[in-house]
């Protein structure tokens, strides 16, 4: 069979090289052995020199490749070694600096698909044989690319006006480029603007964040848009086009002053269970807090008297500036950005599906998200902290931790923030009530700068300490002295006792978790979930605030637990990268591109709907479809769905995967032969 | 619909009202009740603490058994998924017979040494043939409520009940069981379409103390208290249990737990199906009333003492909304809490 | 001057095996290596305040190789299997399969002799041996352990009502297999036997 193959591509000079990785390959595959085979057994399919080094990647390594390139005239390069994932691009500059385009540079992964997922040193070897030769079939048949360049939009869309996506919206905006803050509720502000006091400092809350808020309400570069939420995403890197949906105010901004006197006539009174966590009321009318950006409020149609009976219109009777317009509709709005940055935080694990821990059951287990309304001065209670009849303070108060965190049950990792929360409302319920304060811990977790000694306060406070996590909480009194009160069971680890400890107050430090429709806003931006639901980073740790789609990138809580120092940095530096391509003006992309034979295209305009980048024109006069190569992303679908097989993928051709695959399976029969020749 | 019936030895004689009841409620509701032939004891919580093997191999005859009754020939037997159906309304019976094929299916080991015991018997068992239900779930899954309420003509309007689950219908989570390890409902909706009153009982879970009355009597006696002081707090008139081993330690152990901590709780302990069956008019004699220790006659002049009002739906009592205070968090169930 | 005998269990050479020992010889799979000392099964557990060690205490223990203090512990007895623990572990380690596996293992190793659990389990099988079926669950070998000092008072009247109402029998039920169960048993206990001699822990 090979006589025959032997004849086509026969000018080609191949280069071959083989990577040790340290022990990482070298390890598990015969290198030298891949090596000397590769020179004997390839020489035919136009390999004309091989090399295995012990780390291709090193400046040493390139140089190699370069000069090869120059003395030996190579025409093509195969690296086997780490996935293309992480060096691909470094072996494609080595090729371009020595004069060869770098798109004939194939790399094959021999390590994350042979070395560290076999043992079988031999099968190992054989197995890299194989993939390497696969990369050999298939280098032959690449072109020389060029890559496309495309200029990068300098606004920049926001999602999620939480501390994370304020941070990075004022980071862009004082940079001087547009911003688009998009935020669902009818204020920015997020979760932290619900707390009282912050740890481990124990700032006011609101003092640190409202003049952030106010920074982006005012920021001549900040479009903020409250009441809306993102519907649809077009297409792709440095071009955007992004479909806002803003849902109708009722409110005319440019008439409302926010004085609120809309509120305080409306006479529908609702439980807000957002803001106030289900702990305190707002109007059908409403701004969610004092200091709200913006101020306008909005009216809450399946609340709103009017919109349900059709009477009342109490708010628009008593605004001084007519400002209220119950006709307004939702409104779709299309803007164009360059770079998306989501930023949209996480939901609080709904402490109801621990029903032996009695929230919903038991008046006075609160939740922590209710905790921090019980002691903020704007909430409920004016910051008293007070059991659920409104006005009786409590004597003891029981804090737990973990709830719904650790555990297999319901999330399996660790919510990050919940000890020093909890440490937090140790501190704050005995400044403010001199209550006895237990907390129930599996483990301390303190970990950031000045966390630990605000453990040690707490301790020095007189909090009392239990190692156990709590088994239930119960009102079934047992022993005298339990009458009245919640009785938290729980084993004292250290002290080896299982103990019935009788509080007035239970608060659950419930864990985070990923926003409920976090799934379907991935689906909706191009980007992956974990199994958890939270935003996947394009690298955990050296690529945290990017994502595998080119142009979206992710910001505090929506990829995973965090507190709010740590939130605040990764808006800085989502806004750093955005930065960084706003600045540079265009952005390279990979020339992989589809490209429809128009001889081969039957004009079906099955392609044209699958297309996710509404790259695909149909001509009707030739009844043809075209692709825009500036739309596409290369991405395949079209080519695996053309049934006239008329569409190819640069740099995926048939012919290119054919021959990897032949490539692949020549090295079996190859092999099979080889040990019929050992046993003749 | 038809189903191998696996009563147990608690139903045989000590919890003959439960087997009296279930008999009658299964004419009622017009399924067959099929009872597996010459069933041996499945161990209870004690063969499994002397010899792993031999407690497999006493269990694993009786699924062996049912899948040679049940399984070879169907006869209407099965399941959707093709496995032969067998109710077990002791929890104890139900958690050994489908815990024993759950691990049988895991542990290769283990099945294939059950299997060289059983073969000294001349049987043999395919874990995951037989499909193990209790009574309970089957009623609420299968036969379904809106069935069960077309059947009551005499609903038991007034009664105040608290649904006892006890332990090993619940727990541990094998796959199938009700709706929540810790709290499930199921027990309460029955109760309530049968037209009594349920009312909350936050213990309905909890330990009746299981063979603690037999080994160290004072820690079973905590526990029976626990779950009769709890009942009574909340008023209720009875306590209906899905369970032959609850019903006998709170019912048969009530006076001396009195004696023991000088309390006098005085709470009748019913099977579920013999409220269903007071529900659909039977006759109380023959549904096994009269063999409990604390007397269920008040209960049962309670229901019948307001015949006129027997029409009228059970009240709902929704959640009182407080005027002063704080919000409580809204609860799937709300409006059908009882004060 | 007295001589005082410090022992420090194992911390030199930790018996590793003896937490392999007893997850094998647990049905299914027992993740007691996964667990992280919490607490919630010692803390959930209806006789927790019972017992000597709570069953988390006694997993650091089995993890420290300290197989005397383990098997001698009152706790597996206390357990009324009642598989709050096993529910309610972040881990899912199958506390309540473990208590069950620690009082086998106990019992044959002769740590029990002054439990009276033991005796009650022994009772009861032994007519389930005998007839197939449980000589009225409970109640009969409550009558069989009237005998054994533990209590007496109050039996009677127990009794006597239970008869009464006909929930109480004086003959056994005996199945009509009971020649076969018989062989089943005995060839169960047989392999059992053979497990013990060739260290066949699985079975155990």
């Amino acid at each position: 069979m090979s006589d025959e193959l032997n004849l086509e591509n026969a000018e080609e000079r191949i280069g071959v090289y083989i990577c040790h990785c340290g022990t990482n390959i070298a390890g598990t595959v015969d290198v030298a052995e891949v090596r000397e085979w590769a020179e004997k057994r390839l020489k035919s399919r136009g390999v004309v020199l091989a090399r295995d080094y012990k780390f291709m990647c090193s400046s040493l390594g390139q140089e190699l490749i370069e000069k090869d390139i120059t003395e030996n005239r190579l025409t093509r390069v195969v690296v086997a070694a780490c996935s293309p994932h992480l060096h691909e691009n470094t072996f494609r500059t080595a090729c371009k600096r020595a004069g060869l385009n770098p798109y004939l540079c194939e790399l094959v992964s021999i390590r994350e698909q042979v070395s560290w997922v076999h043992t079988d040193k031999h099968a190992a070897t054989d197995k890299a044989k194989a993939v390497l030769s696969g990369g050999v079939e298939r280098v032959r048949h690449h072109q020389p690319l060029e890559p496309l360049r495309v200029p990068i939009h300098p606004a920049t869309l926001v999602v999620g006006g939480g501390i994370a996506g304020i941070q990075t919206a004022l980071e862009i905006a004082d940079a001087g480029r547009r911003v688009y803050l998009v935020e669902r509720e009818p204020s920015i502000g997020g979760h932290m603007s619900q707390f009282d006091k912050t740890f481990p400092t124990l700032d006011c809350s609101a003092c640190i964040l409202t003049p952030k808020m106010v920074s982006a309400g005012m920021h001549p570069n900040i479009t903020l848009m409250t009441w809306s939420e993102v519907t649809k995403v077009d297409g792709y890197v440095g071009n955007f086009a992004v479909t806002i949906k803003q849902k109708a105010r009722c409110v005319k901004t440019d008439l409302c002053t926010g004085c609120g006197i809309c509120q305080e006539k409306c006479p529908k009174k609702v439980i807000d269970e957002v803001y106030e966590a289900g702990l305190g009321y707002r109007k059908a009318v409403y701004t969610p807090f004092p200091q709200a950006v913006p101020k306008f409020p909005v009216i809450d149609k399946p609340n709103c008297t009017y919109f349900q009976k059709g009477t009342c219109k109490a708010c628009e009777k008593f605004c001084p500036t007519n400002a209220i317009d119950f006709n307004q509709q939702d409104e779709l709005i299309t803007v164009e950005v360059g770079n998306i940055v989501l930023a949209t935080g996480y939901d609080l694990f709904d402490a109801r599906r621990i029903p032996h821990y009695g929230y919903g059951r038991l008046a006075n287990v609160f939740t922590s998200l209710e905790f921090e309304r019980l002691t903020n001065a704007a909430g409920p209670t004016n910051g008293n902290i007070v059991l659920r009849d409104g006005k009786t303070t409590p004597k003891v108060v029981g804090i737990v931790h973990c709830v719904g965190s650790r555990d297999r049950n319901y999330n399996n990792y660790c919510s990050a923030i919940c000890c020093m929360q909890s440490l937090k409302f140790a501190h704050l319920v005995k400044e403010r009530t001199g209550a006895t304060v237990y907390n129930f811990y599996i483990d301390m977790r303190t970990a950031a700068k000045a966390y630990d000694e605000f453990y040690q306060r707490v301790l020095e406070e007189g909090t009392l300490f239990v190692r156990g996590r709590v088994a239930e909480v119960t009102d079934a009194a047992r022993l005298p002295g339990e009458e009245g009160k919640l009785i938290i069971q729980v084993e004292d680890t250290l002290a080896g006792k299982q103990r019935r400890i009788p509080v007035d107050m239970v608060v659950l430090s419930a864990g985070l978790q990923s926003r409920h429709d976090s799934k379907e806003v991935a689906k909706l931006f191009g980007i992956s979930c974990s199994a958890d639901a939270w935003f996947i980073e394009k690298h955990p740790k050296l690529d945290p605030v990017s994502t595998m789609t080119d142009g979206v990138f992710i910001a505090g809580c929506c990829t995973g637990p965090k507190d709010i120092p740590n939130s605040v940095s990764q808006g800085a530096a989502a806004a750093a990268r955005v930065l960084t391509y706003i600045d540079r003006g265009e952005i390279t992309l990979e020339p992989v591109r589809a490209s429809i034979n128009e001889m081969k295209c039957s004009g079906c305009r099955i392609c044209n709907n699958l297309c996710p980048f509404n790259a695909i024109l149909f001509h009707a006069d030739r009844m043809v479809s075209e692709v825009n190569a500036a739309l596409c992303q290369g991405c395949g679908t079209c080519v695996a769905a053309c049934p006239a097989g008329a569409i190819s993928g640069t740099g995926f051709s048939n012919e290119q995967i054919m021959s990897q695959i032949e490539g692949l399976l020549l090295l079996n029969l190859n092999g099979a032969r080889e040990k019929e020749l050992a046993y003749a | 619909m038809k189903y191998g019936y696996y009563p147990g030895c608690s139903l045989e004689r000590n919890a003959a009202a439960y087997d009296i009841s279930t008999r009658a409620v299964a004419r009622t509701l017009g399924f067959e009740l099929d009872e597996l032939d010459d069933w041996n004891c499945c161990g209870a919580t004690e063969y499994i603490a002397i010899n792993k093997l031999a407690a497999y191999s006493l269990i694993g005859r009786n699924l062996a058994l049912a899948q040679q009754q049940f399984h070879a020939n169907g006869n209407g037997h099965l399941a959707a998924d093709g496995r032969a159906q067998l109710i077990a309304p002791c929890s104890a019976c139900f958690l050994n017979l489908r815990k024993a094929d759950r691990y049988l299916q895991e542990d290769a080991k283990l099945r294939d040494t059950t299997n060289e015991a059983l073969a000294a018997g001349g049987l043999h068992y395919d874990p995951g043939t037989v499909f193990v239900r209790h009574l309970l779930e089957m009623i609420v899954n299968d036969v379904g409520y809106d069935e069960v309420k077309r059947h009551v003509t005499k609903p038991l309007n007034g009664l105040r009940v608290a649904s006892y689950y006890g332990c090993l219908l619940v727990r541990p989570r094998l796959g199938g069981e009700l709706s929540d390890a810790e709290y499930p409902t199921e027990l309460e909706s029955l109760t309530k379409t049968l037209g009594a009153e349920v009312v909350d009982f936050p213990l309905k879970t909890h330990c009746c103390g299981g063979h603690m009355t037999q080994i160290s009597a004072e820690v079973a006696y905590e526990l029976i208290r626990r779950l009769l002081q709890n009942a009574t707090e909340y008023r209720a008139d009875v306590i209906v249990t899905i369970c032959p081993m609850c019903q006998l330690n709170l019912d048969a152990y009530q006076t001396r737990v009195n004696q023991h901590f000088g309390t006098n709780f005085n709470l009748p302990i019913l099977y579920f199906t013999q409220l269903m069956g007071l529900a659909f008019g039977l006759e109380p004699k023959t549904l096994g009333f009269g063999k409990e220790i604390v007397s269920a006659e008040n209960a049962l002049i309670k229901i019948q003492r307001s015949p006129e009002s027997a029409a009228a739906p059970a009240p709902s009592r929704p959640r009182k909304k407080k005027e002063e205070g704080l919000p409580m968090p809204r609860m799937p169930e709300d409006e059908e809490v009882t004060a | 001057m007295e001589e005082i005998t410090v022992s420090i269990p194992d911390t030199v050479k930790p018996k590793l095996r003896f937490l392999e020992e007893v997850s094998a010889a647990t049905p299914g799979v027992s993740r007691l290596e996964m667990c992280i000392q919490c607490g919630t099964c010692g803390g959930s557990c209806p006789s927790g305040a019972d017992m000597d060690h709570t069953p988390r205490a006694l997993f650091a223990m089995i993890r420290a190789g300290m197989r005397d203090d383990v098997l001698q512990s009152n706790a597996p007895w206390y357990c009324v299997s009642c598989y709050y623990c096993m529910v309610r572990c972040p881990q899912e380690v199958h506390v309540t399969d473990l208590m069950y596996t620690l009082k086998r293992m106990a019992i044959r190793e002769g740590y029990t002799d002054h439990e009276a659990a033991p005796d009650f389990s022994q009772t009861f099988i032994g007519y389930v041996e005998q007839y197939g079926r449980s000589f009225e669950l409970g109640l009969a070998t409550r009558f069989h352990l009237a005998h054994s000092p533990l209590r007496k008072v109050g039996i009677g009247t127990l009794a006597l009502d239970m008869f009464a109402r006909d929930r109480l029998s004086f003959v056994p039920t005996r199945i009509k297999g009971m020649d076969g169960l018989h062989a089943i048993l005995e060839k169960a206990k047989a392999i059992t036997r053979d497990a013990e001699l060739t260290g066949g822990t699985q079975l155990l």
